[in-house]
């Protein structure tokens, strides 16, 4: 079948200080197509599409909509000729209600009052299976929901084309599908669809074609069924990945004598987990799994004292300690990667270098800065380290892309080399290379003695690096799954059953 | 050289600005940088510049701070100076025979005013979480009042030769001694920003509170920490302001001086709702309002006019720095560089058909 081209991109560059975000590339998005946009962290997928919608200003090259040349100055044209967009990083409202944000600013807004905005925005939510409330505060909704909305607001059902920018980080499984099925709808309704994501199985479960981009150059477009798994990551990455099953997972050797690193009894918090015993040995990598909303980073919360304590009781290697606050958690060696990375992590207008030494200063003291020669050391190191890609450590963060915000975020961390890590979605956003490489670090740093607890929506990859679970549902620790136990289809059993079958010990 | 540009880019402005009231100075009188010596000690449009903004500058190195961690202006910083000014008039007056180590005493505790001042408004930001305007507001409104009530419902004159020469010249020193202690004091806060986190820790709390938290920075004691190295500001502004003065007079000293610090945080390329800071930019805006001011004076503006023009000058220096027009400026700029790109690639193309053309013919 010969379908029409809606989208056509010529030529297209790009750059800021520093970077060729953008190489004259191509770009062709047929109707009725989901197109899938490839490459590692940095490769100018966001860059692309924000030049599309008018975000930025492209420097060179032509684009045309349905045959016609566009040129885009702010977002809002894009949107008015046509064209959804959710941006890799939620760009909403957090104290205006969820109906307010799907609706507010909408030009062909469907609604006139209050009253029936509420009733739309609802109707809309039911149909996506979106769990919340037209009036709820956006704050009060978890990040998948916030995504979810996001999402929500962008599908107009009149519109052309719908980019979608990584909108599947934050969501599992179930969510993932409500997705992909709206996303077939709308393909059969003759949009257009963008898709980027990092996770490869659901490019070739959804995607029609896939173009693959590197360093801001265009390596090709491809049919998604002539290409294999393994020949996309090469385009990608430029060489072959190493595979990852050869990554031999670290069993920590725990005799009954030896005092765990950290022992939690009967934590509760604020923000609603049950009173919760945990316990982590030296050396060990573990685990929370459930669905959204168990209440995994709330847990971890809970530990790292990121929100008010309300109970329980805490020791550190046996000795009885007081943590009621972050900075308490970090002076016992305790240290927490925050799943929202916009909205608790990054610090948008400081340097590379500033947020890579933020957390090591503190711990050092607010009367002993750092020489800025030391920490331009420290960023160095740890730029070259992770991979990060920047133009200088002196770059505000807020211009790297997303993946590579993440990976400034853990540097942050690794800086401090806490006793015990807990990551919550360490690899959100990152690409298939560096997830392995991140893999690789947290069984290294294991086999350094550093403990560690992994939260990951991708079960696969808890499984890879995990040598136990902790399985949660509705707050709730209900489980606990190790050794021969933990094998992908015995934990979404357990996660699907609530950890009805399993004892607890 | 691109480095250079970039680190300094937020200086642009003041400095622009104050280039401009040079050349139109200069056009008005070419003696402008003249400096004279008068007992001993300079005289100029310069000194008298730098003499004038002292209480300014020191006051809008406070308001930076605060703008930067808690995105919001303290209003009350003008009333503040004028109660502890008051202790400090007060304190100097009971003593019999004031000697320097009356002022010095007098000034400590004027401090210690300042920083109760401080406390009080950074209290109500950083812990009931009142806007910072809403917070000074209270202060701003009954403060005039309290320094009232300290001058014993008088206007009370210092008449020391102290006091005199803390606010004109010291004997044989040839600058004016507030332009001394404002240079002093400006010394001490670098030492202050390179002898800690200061800055580190108030931009991560202005920019992104939740992530300061996370990291182990308490945004409520930064935000209370700016609003008490502003109550330190306030005590040396108006020990400034009253020595200069000779008097206490609590309806009028450093009246309204909030509207001209917080303009001099946003003539230095701050944003006033927080975040990135520099404190060189509000300097330099400093002086700048009060060049302004005075180019006005020498511009012979009718002074019941000259409120219009500097709120006209005001206006245009705020939409030419907007974002607005910042960014509508950059694509321009890039319009320009591309067309210009444009125009040299077919000069080329046309020399090498010619070219062709002339090997054709051969
Ligand atoms: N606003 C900006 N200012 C400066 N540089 C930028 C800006 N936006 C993007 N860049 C740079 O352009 C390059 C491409 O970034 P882009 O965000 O398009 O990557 P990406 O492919 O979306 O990566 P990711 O998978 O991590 O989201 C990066 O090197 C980035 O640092
Ligand atoms: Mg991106």
């Amino acid at each position: 079948m010969l379908s029409e081209t809606i989208l056509e991109m010529k030529d297209i560059s790009k750059s800021f200080p520093g970077v060729k975000a953008l190489d004259s590339v191509d770009f062709k998005l047929r109707k009725g197509e989901i197109h899938a946009l490839m490459g590692e962290n940095g490769a100018g997928k966001s860059t692309l599409i924000k030049v599309i919608t008018g975000v930025y200003e492209k420097d060179a090259g032509l684009i045309t909509l349905q045959g016609e040349p566009i040129h885009f100055k702010a977002p809002e044209e894009a949107q008015n000729k046509g064209i959804g967009t959710v941006y890799q990083e939620i760009m909403l409202c957090p104290n205006l209600t969820v109906a307010e944000n799907m609706f507010i600013g909408r030009s062909h807004s469907p609604v006139v009052n209050w009253k029936q905005m509420n009733e739309k925005a609802g109707q809309l939510l039911d149909s996506l299976g979106i769990p919340a409330s037209p009036v709820q505060e956006l704050t009060s909704c978890s990040l998948a929901v916030q995504q979810m909305i996001a999402i929500a607001r962008a599908v107009d059902m009149e519109c052309k084309i719908l980019i979608l920018d990584e909108p599947t980080s934050s969501l599992d499984e179930d969510e993932v599908h409500k997705l992909f099925k709206l996303m077939r709808e709308l393909k059969a309704r003759g949009v257009g669809i963008i898709f980027i994501t990092h996770f490869l199985e659901q490019v070739f479960e959804i995607s029609d074609r896939i173009t693959v981009l590197r360093n801001g150059k265009l390596v090709g477009e491809y049919e998604t069924t002539s290409l294999s798994q393994i020949e996309l990551i090469s385009k990608m990455l430029g060489n072959v990945l190493e595979d990852i099953t050869k990554i031999k997972k670290h069993e920590p050797i725990v005799s009954d004598t030896s005092i765990p690193v950290f022992e939690g009894i009967g934590l509760s918090s604020a923000a609603g987990v049950r009173p919760f015993n945990f316990v982590v040995q030296r050396g060990e990598v573990n685990g929370f799994a459930g669905l959204l909303g168990s209440g995994r980073s709330e847990s971890a919360r809970a530990i790292f004292a990121a929100d008010k304590v309300t109970g329980g009781e805490v020791r550190m290697k046996g000795k009885r300690v007081k943590i009621k606050t972050p900075l308490q958690a970090m002076k016992q060696g305790i240290g927490y990667l925050p799943e929202d990375r916009k909205g608790d992590g990054i610090v948008d207008d400081l340097s590379v270098r500033d947020n890579i030494i933020l957390t090591l200063q503190v711990l050092k003291g607010f009367f002993k800065p750092f020489s800025l020669k030391q920490a331009q050391t420290f960023a160095e190191e740890y730029i070259k380290k992770l991979n990060i890609k920047t133009p200088s450590p002196n770059t505000p963060i807020k211009s790297l892309s997303g993946g590579n915000q993440q990976k400034v975020i853990l540097a942050r961390w690794l800086l401090t080399n806490p006793e015990f890590l807990i990551l919550d979605e360490p690899t959100r956003g990152i690409d298939v290379g560096t997830k392995v490489e991140i893999q690789k670090l947290v069984i290294k740093l294991a086999n350094q003695g550093m403990s560690l607890t992994f939260i990951s929506s991708e079960i696969d990859e808890m499984i890879r690096t995990c040598s136990r679970l902790i399985v949660m549902k509705d707050r709730e620790i209900v489980g606990e799954l190790k050794g021969t136990e933990l094998t992908e289809t015995d934990v979404m059993n357990v996660i699907a059953q609530g950890g009805k079958n399993i004892c607890t010990n | 050289m691109h480095k250079l540009t970039k680190s300094f880019s937020h200086l642009v402005l003041p400095i622009s600005v104050m280039t401009l009231l040079i050349i139109i100075n200069l056009i008005k009188g070419a003696d402008y940088f003249r400096i004279t010596m008068v007992n001993g000690a300079f005289y100029g449009n310069i000194p008298n510049i730098l003499f004038g903004a002292s209480e300014l500058v020191i006051l809008s190195i406070g308001m930076t701070l605060v703008t930067a961690a808690s995105r919001g202006q303290d209003i009350s910083i003008g009333v503040s100076a004028t109660i502890t000014s008051a202790v400090f008039v007060q304190y100097v007056l009971q003593a019999g025979e004031v000697t320097l180590l009356t002022i010095v005493v007098g000034f400590l505790l004027s401090c210690v005013v300042g920083l109760f001042l401080g406390a009080f408004n950074g209290t109500l930001v950083s812990v009931f979480k009142v806007q910072p305007m809403v917070a000074s507001l209270i202060l701003f409104t009954g403060g005039r009042s309290i320094a009232f009530m300290i001058d014993g419902k008088l206007s009370p004159i210092l008449a020391n030769d102290i006091s005199n020469h803390i606010g004109t010249v010291i004997p044989g020193v040839p600058i004016q001694t507030p332009i001394i202690l404002t240079v002093v004091f400006i010394a001490l806060v670098a030492v202050l920003f390179k002898t800690t986190n200061l800055r580190l820790y108030v931009e991560t709390v202005g920019i992104n509170p939740n992530a300061a938290r996370l990291n182990g920075i308490n945004p409520k004691k930064i935000i209370f920490l700016t609003f008490l190295i502003m109550g330190i500001c306030t005590a040396v502004a108006g020990f400034i302001a009253v020595n200069k003065a000779g008097r206490h007079d609590s309806v009028n000293l450093l009246k309204l001086i909030m509207m001209d610090a917080i303009l001099a945080v946003a003539i230095g390329g701050n944003s006033l709702i927080g975040g990135k800071f520099s404190i060189t930019g509000s300097i330099i805006g400093a002086y700048t309002i009060e060049m302004l001011n005075r180019t006005l004076l020498r511009l012979e503006i009718e002074p019941a006019t000259i409120k219009v023009f500097k709120a006209v000058f005001i206006i245009i220096l705020m939409v030419v720095s907007s974002p607005v027009v910042r960014v509508f400026m950059k694509k321009a700029l890039d319009r320009v560089r591309t067309w210009r790109l444009s125009l040299s690639q077919p000069k080329e193309s046309a020399l090498s058909t010619t070219y062709i053309a002339e090997k054709e013919e051969e």
